[in-house]
C-alpha cells in the first residue's frame, strides 16, 4: 500500500482521481477550494476520464450534478460554508430523485459573522435534507470514507447522496501520513457504476422531478425514510469489508476506551484526536474517561449510541455547532434522544465549543473530563466563550 | 492609513479605494451620508476600509443595496465588489437591479479573475486564460458587462481604469451624481493571479471614448461596448428620464 504525506484536501482529491467520476461540477471557496482545484489538475493532466464543469455558483454546481446524476453518472463535488448554503435548495432534490451523488465538504461556519474556519454549523444545517452524512478525525479517515461512501451511496438499498466532512483547515491544510489503495486495487473494489433509471436509456424513457400533491407525494417520501435506515445496516456492511479487505474496519462508530469508562466525552471530527491523548492521560492516572467517536450522524444510529453509552455515569456531548434551538446542540439533543429509554440515566450535559475555529486543545478536553460529572444533568455550557 | 489592509502591494484594489475617497470628498459626502454594500472578495473588502458599510455575502450585494437605498433615500448608497461576485455568483441580481433602476451606483473592480478564492476564472476572464482549475484555458466568450447593460437600457454605463485615477474619479462621481442606477466597471490589475492582464496591458488595451461621443446615443454606445479589440473608457451610456425604483416624491 502506498504511503503518502497529504493534507485532508488532498487526500479527498486523490480518492476522487483513483474514483474517476464521470462528472465533476463545482465553485471554488475556502478551505475545500483545493479539492476541486487539485482535481481539476487531474483532468487537465489527462489522470482521469472526468467532464469538470466550472460553474458560476454553487446553486449551479449541485444543480448541474443533480442532471449529470440523473442522465446515469457518477458525479461527484465538493464545498464548504456558504456554499453548501446554497447548494441548500437542490440538496432535497439530489435525495428526492435518489441520486447517489457524493459531496466532499470541508466544515466551515456559517456566516455571520463571516468567518472561514472550522465548526460544523454548515454539515448540521443540511442535516435533514436526505443525504447521508460521514465526519472524518483525520486524513486517512476522509480518503477512506470518500471511497466507501461511493459504494455506499450506490447500493440499491440506499441509492441517497451522501457527503464525507473534514474539519476545515485543521484537517483540510494539515499535512499527515496516509495510507492509499493501488489504483487498480479501487477500480475493481468500487466496480462498474451500474446505471438506475437514467435519463439517457432511449429505451426505457421516465420523468423525473414531476409534480407529486397530496395523492402520492408521502408515498414517495417515504421510501427515502426506509432507504435512510437501512443506509445504517449498508454503512456498516461496507465499512467492515473495507476493513477485511484493506486492515482499516469502520463502523458507524467508535468506542475509544468507552467499555469500562464512567465519565465519558461524545465527539465528532478532529476533536476526537485531541481527545484520546486527554483520556490516555486520564486512564494513566486511574480515572475511568473514555469516549464515542461518532462517524456516521445521518442516519444517526440511535440504537447503537445508546448501546455503548449503557452504564456510563456522566456524558458530556461535544458539539462543534449550534442550532440556536434553546435545547443544546444538535448532536446532543440526538444523543440525548437516543437515551430516552436507557434504564440508569447519565449526568449528561452537553459543550458548544470551538464555534468559528476557536481553539479546542487538551487542557480545555481536560476540564471537560473534570467538571462534567458534578454538573446537573441537561447543563448546555458555551465552552470558553467570553462575556 | 491607519488600518491593516489585506490586499497584496501592488494590487489596483489600492488605487481604486484612493480613488474613490477622493471622489467623495469632492461631492462633499460624508461617512454618515454613505452606505457602501459589498459582497464577499477582495474587492468585497473595501468598506472595511472606509467606515460606512454593509457587509454581505458573496453575490448578494445589489438586492441589500437597493433597500437600503429605498428606505433611506437620502444616503448615497454603493454596492461594490469583484467581476465574479457581481456578474457571477450574483449575475442575475445585476441584470434585475439594472431593470429596476434604484438610485444607486455600482463599481465593480474588475480583475478578470477570482482574486480571494486564488486565482479561478472570472466570468470575465478572456479566453484562453489558464488558471489552476481552467487548466487549458477558459473555453467561454467573456462576459460584456458594458453591452449587456446598454441592452438593457441601463441608466448609466460608464467603463474605468484604476490605475488612471484623475478620469476613474470623474466617472465615479458622474455616476454618484447621476439619478437612477449608474454601473462603473473598473478595470483592475490583479498582481497575484493575473500575470496576462497586468498593468502594462490595461496600458496597451485601453483607450478613452472620443469627446465627440454622445451618451444619449444608445446605438453608438452598444458599437463601442461591442468593440473586443481594445476596450473603451468612459460614459458609454445614459438613459435620461427612466423611472427611479422607490423614489419619494420631495
Ligand atoms: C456562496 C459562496 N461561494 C463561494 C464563496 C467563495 N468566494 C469568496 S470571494 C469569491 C470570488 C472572488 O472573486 P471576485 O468576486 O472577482 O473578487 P476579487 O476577490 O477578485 O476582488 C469566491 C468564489 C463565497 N464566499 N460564498
Amino acid at each position: 500500500m502506498p504511503v503518502l504525506a497529504r493534507t485532508g484536501n488532498e487526500a479527498m482529491a486523490e480518492a476522487m482521481r483513483q474514483i474517476n467520476p464521470d462528472v465533476v461540477a463545482a465553485y471554488p471557496i475556502s478551505p475545500a477550494t483545493e479539492v476541486v482545484m487539485i482535481f481539476s489538475k487531474f483532468v487537465a493532466d489527462g489522470l482521469v476520464d472526468t467532464e469538470f464543469v466550472a460553474v458560476e455558483s454553487e446553486h449551479s454546481a449541485m444543480s448541474a450534478c443533480v442532471g449529470a446524476a440523473s442522465a446515469g453518472c457518477r458525479v461527484m463535488t465538493g464545498t464548504s460554508s456558504q456554499g453548501l448554503q446554497l447548494m441548500s435548495e437542490i440538496l432535497p432534490i439530489a435525495s428526492a430523485l435518489r441520486q447517489p451523488i457524493v459531496l466532499c465538504e470541508v466544515n466551515r461556519a456559517l456566516s455571520g459573522p463571516i468567518n472561514i474556519h472550522c465548526d460544523h454549523s454548515d454539515t448540521m444545517a443540511v442535516r435533514d435534507f436526505g443525504w447521508l452524512q460521514i465526519f472524518s478525525e483525520n486524513a486517512q479517515e476522509a480518503y477512506d470514507s470518500v471511497l466507501q461512501m461511493i459504494k455506499i451511496v450506490e447500493d440499491v438499498k440506499v441509492r441517497l447522496p451522501g457527503m464525507v466532512t473534514t474539519d476545515g483547515f485543521i484537517i483540510s491544510h494539515c499535512m499527515e501520513k496516509i495510507e492509499t489503495l493501488e489504483d487498480a486495487e479501487v477500480k475493481t473494489y468500487l466496480g462498474e457504476h451500474k446505471k438506475m433509471n437514467s435519463t439517457l436509456d432511449l429505451t426505457k424513457p421516465i420523468t423525473l422531478g414531476s409534480l407529486d400533491l397530496q395523492d402520492y407525494y408521502f408515498e414517495h417520501r417515504m421510501p427515502m425514510a426506509q432507504a435512510m435506515i437501512e443506509a445504517k445496516e449498508v454503512i456498516l456492511k461496507v465499512g467492515q469489508e473495507f476493513g477485511a479487505k484493506y486492515g482499516r474496519p469502520y463502523g458507524l462508530l467508535e468506542k475509544y476506551k468507552l467499555d469500562d469508562a464512567e465519565v465519558a466525552i461524545v465527539a465528532m471530527g478532529s476533536t476526537c484526536g485531541t481527545a484520546r491523548v486527554v483520556i490516555d492521560e486520564l486512564r494513566e492516572k486511574g480515572i475511568k474517561a473514555g469516549m464515542l467517536k461518532l462517524r456516521v450522524f445521518r442516519p444517526f444510529p440511535a440504537a447503537e449510541v445508546a448501546e455503548v453509552l449503557a452504564g456510563v455515569k456522566s456524558i458530556a456531548v461535544l458539539d462543534r455547532s449550534d442550532s440556536l434551538s434553546s435545547q443544546g446542540g444538535p448532536l446532543y439533543t440526538e444523543v440525548r434522544s437516543a437515551l430516552y429509554d436507557a434504564k440508569t440515566k447519565p449526568v449528561l450535559s452537553n459543550y458548544i465549543y470551538g464555534l468559528g475555529g476557536r481553539e479546542i486543545n487538551l487542557e480545555d478536553l481536560r476540564q471537560i473530563f473534570s467538571e462534567q460529572k458534578s454538573n446537573q444533568s441537561g447543563k448546555i455550557v458555551y465552552f470558553g466563550v467570553r462575556e | 492609513m491607519d488600518k491593516n489592509i489585506a490586499w497584496c502591494p501592488g494590487c489596483g484594489n489600492f488605487g481604486i479605494l484612493n480613488t474613490l475617497k477622493q471622489a467623495l470628498a469632492e461631492l462633499n459626502l460624508k461617512p454618515q451620508d454613505i452606505c457602501l454594500v459589498s459582497g464577499i472578495g477582495q474587492a468585497a473588502k473595501i468598506p472595511h476600509y472606509l467606515d460606512c458599510f454593509f457587509n454581505g455575502l458573496h453575490g448578494r450585494a445589489l438586492p441589500s443595496a437597493t433597500a437600503i437605498k429605498a428606505v433611506n433615500p437620502k444616503l448615497t448608497v454603493i454596492a461594490e465588489s469583484g467581476d465574479g461576485d457581481m456578474y457571477g455568483e450574483g449575475g442575475k441580481h445585476f441584470i434585475h437591479t439594472i431593470r429596476r433602476n434604484p438610485d444607486i451606483t455600482n463599481l465593480v473592480h474588475n480583475n478578470m479573475v477570482y482574486g480571494l478564492t486564488k486565482g479561478q476564472a472570472s466570468p470575465t476572464s478572456q479566453c484562453g486564460f489558464m488558471t489552476p482549475v481552467q487548466v487549458s484555458g477558459v473555453s467561454e466568450m467573456p462576459f460584456n458587462p458594458i453591452a449587456v447593460a446598454i441592452s438593457l437600457d441601463a441608466s448609466f454605463v460608464a467603463r474605468a481604469f484604476s490605475a488612471d485615477i484623475e478620469q476613474t474619479k470623474e466617472i465615479i462621481k458622474a455616476a454618484i451624481q447621476h439619478p437612477g442606477y449608474a454601473l462603473v466597471d473598473i478595470l483592475q490589475p490583479c498582481v497575484s493571479f493575473n500575470k496576462v492582464n497586468t498593468y502594462q496591458w490595461f496600458k496597451d488595451n485601453t483607450y478613452y471614448l472620443e469627446k465627440e461621443h454622445n451618451p444619449c446615443d444608445r446605438q453608438a454606445a452598444l458599437k463601442w461596448a461591442l468593440e473586443n479589440e481594445k476596450f473603451a473608457l468612459g460614459i458609454f451610456y445614459k438613459s435620461e428620464g427612466k423611472q427611479v425604483f422607490a423614489a419619494k416624491e420631495e
